[in-house]
C-alpha cells in the first residue's frame, strides 16, 4: 500500500485477473452456435456419429475412384464369387497388400461353382489404375480407380451377386441413392411441415381444425400400404433419376404430419409472447412474423427432429426397393441390391449377399445417435 | 356417463375419418393410368383375339368402370345404386378380384384373420415384453440390464424387418427347429379349427410376432423407462421409501401407475407401424395374411381387391386407436374431460 501525492491509496500488488470468475461468465458471451457445439461434444456417440456421416456425405462424389469396379460391370466367370481378403504377408515376410487370383471349379457333390484361391502366385494390388470410366461427380468423365485387381485376378471385398458384379463396389455406389432418398425426402416432409403447421398455429380458427383433422388421418394410417400403393402408380418408362425423385417425394409426403404438429404446437405457445405482439402492432405482415419473429426460435430444434426422422425413409426407400415397387433395377441402391438377397436359399448359400444390410444398420444407427446428440445440445434443460 | 359419451363422439369420428380415407384411397388406387380391364382389353386388341375383348367390356360395365371417377367412388361405397343396384362397401359386396377371377370377398376371406391374429400376437408381444423390461431398466438404470436393452433397442430399431425376419428364419429354423413359411403346416390348410391347428399356427406365429414386436417394444420399453425414472426422482417415492416401504411394492403402487398413462396411449401410436411392418413381414415370409395380396394386387393394378386391401388396413388400425383411446379414457378421467374445460 502506497500514498500517492495527491493523497490516494494505492495497492502494490501488481493486478491480478479472477480467472475462474472469467471462466465461468464465458459462456454468456458465447455465440449460440459455439454452445450448441460445446454441448454437442459432450454426447460421445453422437460426435462420432457425425463425423462418420460427414465423411460418408463427402466420400458419395468419389464413390467412383474408391470402387474398383463400375456397378454395372459383370465379371461372368466369377458368378457368385465368395469375400476375398488382402493380406499383407506371404509365406511370413511382408509384400505390401496383395491377392491370390482364383480359380473356378465345379464342386460335383453341390453342382455349384468353388472358387479355389492359388496360393503360391501373390499378385500385388495396383493404385490409381485404368478400369471401367465413370463420371467423377456425376461431371468429369474418368477411368482412374484408387485401387484395382492385377492383371489375372479379381478384388471381390465383399464377394459378388448373381451376375458376377462387385457387391463392394456396388455398395458404394449404391450409397450415392440410399443416402440421398433420406435427404430429399425430410426437405419435402420440412417444407410441407413447416408451411402447415406454421399456417395452423399462427392462425388458427378453421383452419387450423383442417389441417389437424388432416395430420390426425395420415398419422393413423399404416404408411407402408400407401407407400406402396403410392408407388405403384409410378409409370415404368420412367428414367432411373426420376424415379428416385418421385420416391422420395412420396417417402417425404407421408412423413410431414409429425413435423407439422411439433411447428403447431410451439407456434401456439409463441404466439402469445410480447416480442410477437410488439411485432404485429410495428404492423408486420404474418410472413414477417413467422420467418422473423417465430421459425428462427425453434428451427433448430426442427433440424434435430428432422435428423430423427432421416433414418425412416432410408428404411423405407430399403422395404419400397426391397419389394420390387421402389428404385428400379439399372439404378443401384441398397435396397436393390437386398433385392437379390430376398430367398433363405440365397442368404444360406451366398451369405455375402446379404451385406448391404451392414451400411443401412450403420448409417440408421448413426443417424439416430445423431440426432439424439443434436436433441440434447439444443435442450439442455430437458432431463 | 362420460365414458359413454366420449365413446361414442370417438367413434362417430372414426367413422367420418374412415370416409374421408377411403375419398383418399380411391384417388391413390386410381393415380396409375388406365385400369386392370382397359389394359386387359388393349392387350387383347394387339394381340388379334377378339374373344376375350366381349367378356372384359362386359365386366367393364358389370363393375361400372365406364363411368366418371366421382360415379365409380360412390357406386364403390354403395352410397349410389349401380348396375345392381345398392352394391358397395357398405352392403358387404367388396367387388370382384380380376386378377385372380374371384370376388374378392372369397379371396381375402381367411387372410383377415390371420391378419388380424398376427397384429394382435405383436401387440401382446410388446406388452409383454416392454412392461417387465422397461421397469427393470428403469428401477436399475445404468446397470448392465439397462444398457443391454438399450443396446438391443437400437439394434431394433435400426435393422429393416424383412431382414431381421430372414436371418431370425434361417437361424430359428436350424438350431430350434421352427418351421420355415406360412402361418401353419400344409395339411391344415382349410380344416376346420382344432387344437393340433392351433399349436401349428402359434408356433408359426413366433418369429413374425418377434420379427414385428422387437422395433415397437424397443421404443415402448425406452418411454416407460423414462416416464418412470422422471417419477422415481419425485418426493412421493423417497417419502414412500423413508417409510420403509419395500422397494418393489413401492414401485408398482405408485411410480408405476403415473407412468402407466402413456404406456397405453403409445399404442394408438405404434398400431400403423405394426401393420406396416405385418405387411411386408408377411411378404417375406409368405404368410397368408393380406400382405401379399396387396403387393400383387398393387403390381397388377387389380383395382377392387387392392382398394379392399387399404380400406382394411385402415380400419385395423382405426380400430386399434379407437380402443387405446377408450382403454386411456376409462384409466385417467382427465382425458375424458379434457376436451371440455378449455
Amino acid at each position: 500500500m502506497s500514498i500517492r501525492p495527491d493523497g490516494r491509496f494505492v495497492d502494490d500488488t501488481p493486478y491480478e485477473r479472477d480467472l475462474g470468475a472469467e471462466a465461468r461468465n464465458a459462456e454468456l458471451d458465447m455465440s449460440n452456435s459455439r454452445l450448441l457445439w460445446l454441448r454437442f461434444k459432450q454426447h460421445k456417440l453422437g460426435l462420432i456419429s457425425a463425423i462418420f456421416l460427414l465423411l460418408a456425405y463427402f466420400s458419395l462424389p468419389f464413390a467412383g475412384f474408391i470402387a474398383p469396379y463400375t456397378p454395372n460391370e459383370r465379371l461372368e466367370d466369377y458368378i457368385y464369387a465368395p469375400p476375398q481378403m488382402i493380406s499383407l504377408f506371404h509365406d511370413g515376410q511382408f509384400i505390401g497388400p496383395h491377392v491370390y487370383p482364383t480359380v473356378a471349379e465345379m464342386d460335383l457333390e453341390t453342382f455349384s461353382w468353388k472358387y479355389v484361391p492359388d496360393k503360391d502366385t501373390p499378385l500385388p494390388l495396383e493404385y490409381f489404375c485404368e478400369g471401367g470410366s465413370y463420371r467423377l461427380a456425376g461431371v468429369y468423365v474418368t477411368d482412374k480407380h484408387m485401387f484395382c485387381a492385377p492383371e489375372g485376378a479379381t478384388i471381390f471385398l465383399f464377394g459378388a451377386d448373381r451376375l458376377g458384379r462387385d457387391v463392394f463396389s456396388r455398395i458404394l455406389y449404391g450409397a450415392q441413392l440410399s443416402l440421398t432418398v433420406g435427404l430429399v425426402g425430410i426437405t419435402v416432409s420440412f417444407v410441407i411441415g413447416i408451411v402447415l403447421g406454421s399456417i395452423a398455429g399462427y392462425f388458427g380458427g378453421f383452419l387450423d381444425w383442417v389441417i389437424n383433422r388432416v395430420i390426425e388421418i395420415l398419422r393413423s394410417l399404416p404408411e407402408l400400404p400407401l407407400w406402396l400403393a403410392l408407388s405403384a402408380a409410378v409409370p415404368s418408362h420412367w428414367s432411373p433419376v426420376a424415379v428416385f425423385f418421385i420416391i422420395s417425394i412420396i417417402l417425404g409426403i407421408l412423413d410431414w404430419p409429425g413435423l407439422a404438429r411439433a411447428v403447431r404446437s410451439k407456434f401456439l405457445s409463441l404466439r402469445e409472447e410480447e416480442f410477437v405482439k410488439a411485432a404485429e402492432m410495428m404492423g408486420a405482415k404474418p410472413s414477417r412474423v413467422i420467418r422473423k419473429h417465430l421459425l428462427p426460435n425453434f428451427l433448430s430444434h426442427l433440424i434435430a427432429s428432422a435428423t430423427l426422422s432421416i433414418p425412416a425413409m432410408i428404411l423405407g426407400e430399403t422395404a419400397l426397393s426391397f419389394l420390387g415397387l421402389g428404385l428400379r433395377a439399372p439404378a443401384v441402391s441398397w435396397g436393390v441390391m437386398l433385392n437379390d438377397a430376398q430367398n433363405l436359399a440365397s442368404i444360406e448359400i451366398y451369405p455375402w449377399t446379404a451385406i448391404p444390410m451392414l451400411p443401412i444398420v450403420i448409417v440408421v444407427l448413426a443417424f439416430n445417435f445423431f440426432g439424439d446428440g443434436l436433441r440434447d445440445a439444443m435442450d439442455p434443460n430437458r432431463s | 356417463m362420460g365414458l359413454l359419451r366420449f365413446a361414442v363422439f370417438r367413434f362417430l369420428t372414426m367413422l367420418a375419418t374412415l370416409v374421408v380415407v377411403s375419398v383418399f384411397i380411391f384417388l391413390i388406387i386410381n393415380l396409375p393410368p388406365g385400369d386392370y380391364l382397359s389394359n386387359q382389353i388393349n392387350e387383347l386388341r394387339a394381340t388379334g383375339q377378339s374373344n376375350g375383348i366381349a367378356k372384359a367390356e362386359f365386366l367393364r360395365q358389370e363393375y361400372s368402370l365406364d363411368q366418371p371417377m366421382w360415379r365409380q367412388y360412390m357406386i364403390w361405397m354403395g352410397f349410389m345404386p349401380g348396375p345392381h343396384g345398392l352394391a358397395g362397401m357398405l352392403q358387404g359386396e367388396f367387388g370382384w378380384s380380376f386378377e385372380f377371377d374371384k370376388p374378392v370377398a372369397d379371396l381375402v376371406g381367411g387372410a383377415l384373420w390371420m391378419t388380424i391374429l398376427v397384429n394382435l400376437a405383436a401387440v401382446v408381444f410388446i406388452y409383454a415384453v416392454a412392461l417387465p423390461l422397461g421397469v427393470i431398466a428403469a428401477a436399475r438404470s445404468k446397470t448392465w440390464i439397462d444398457y443391454t436393452s438399450a443396446l438391443v433397442g437400437y439394434l431394433g430399431l435400426a435393422t429393416p424387418n424383412f431382414l431381421l425376419a430372414l436371418i431370425l428364419f434361417y437361424y430359428g429354423n436350424r438350431y430350434l427347429n421352427l418351421p420355415i413359411g406360412g402361418l401353419m403346416d400344409p395339411q391344415y390348410e382349410g380344416q376346420p379349427m382344432s387344437f393340433d391347428k392351433m399349436k401349428s399356427v402359434l408356433i408359426h406365429l413366433i418369429i413374425p410376432t418377434f420379427v414385428i414386436g422387437t422395433s415397437g417394444a424397443a421404443a415402448m420399453m425406452q418411454r416407460l423407462r423414462a416416464n418412470l425414472l422422471d417419477e422415481l426422482g419425485k418426493p412421493y417415492v423417497e417419502t414412500a421409501r423413508a417409510k420403509g416401504m419395500r422397494e418393489s411394492s413401492m414401485l408398482v403402487k405408485y411410480p408405476l401407475r403415473v407412468a402407466f398413462n402413456p404406456f397405453v396411449a403409445d399404442i394408438g401410436t405404434l398400431i400403423p407401424s405394426l401393420v406396416s411392418g405385418s405387411v411386408l413381414v408377411s411378404v417375406v415370409l409368405g404368410l397368408q395374411t393380406i400382405g401379399p395380396l396387396l403387393l400383387t394386387a398393387l403390381k397388377s393394378q387389380d383395382l377392387f381387391l387392392s382398394a379392399f386391401v387399404l380400406m382394411f388396413v385402415a380400419l385395423l388400425t382405426l380400430i386399434g386407436t379407437l380402443v387405446s383411446d377408450l382403454l386411456l379414457a376409462l384409466l385417467d378421467p382427465r382425458i375424458r374431460f379434457g376436451g371440455r374445460n378449455k
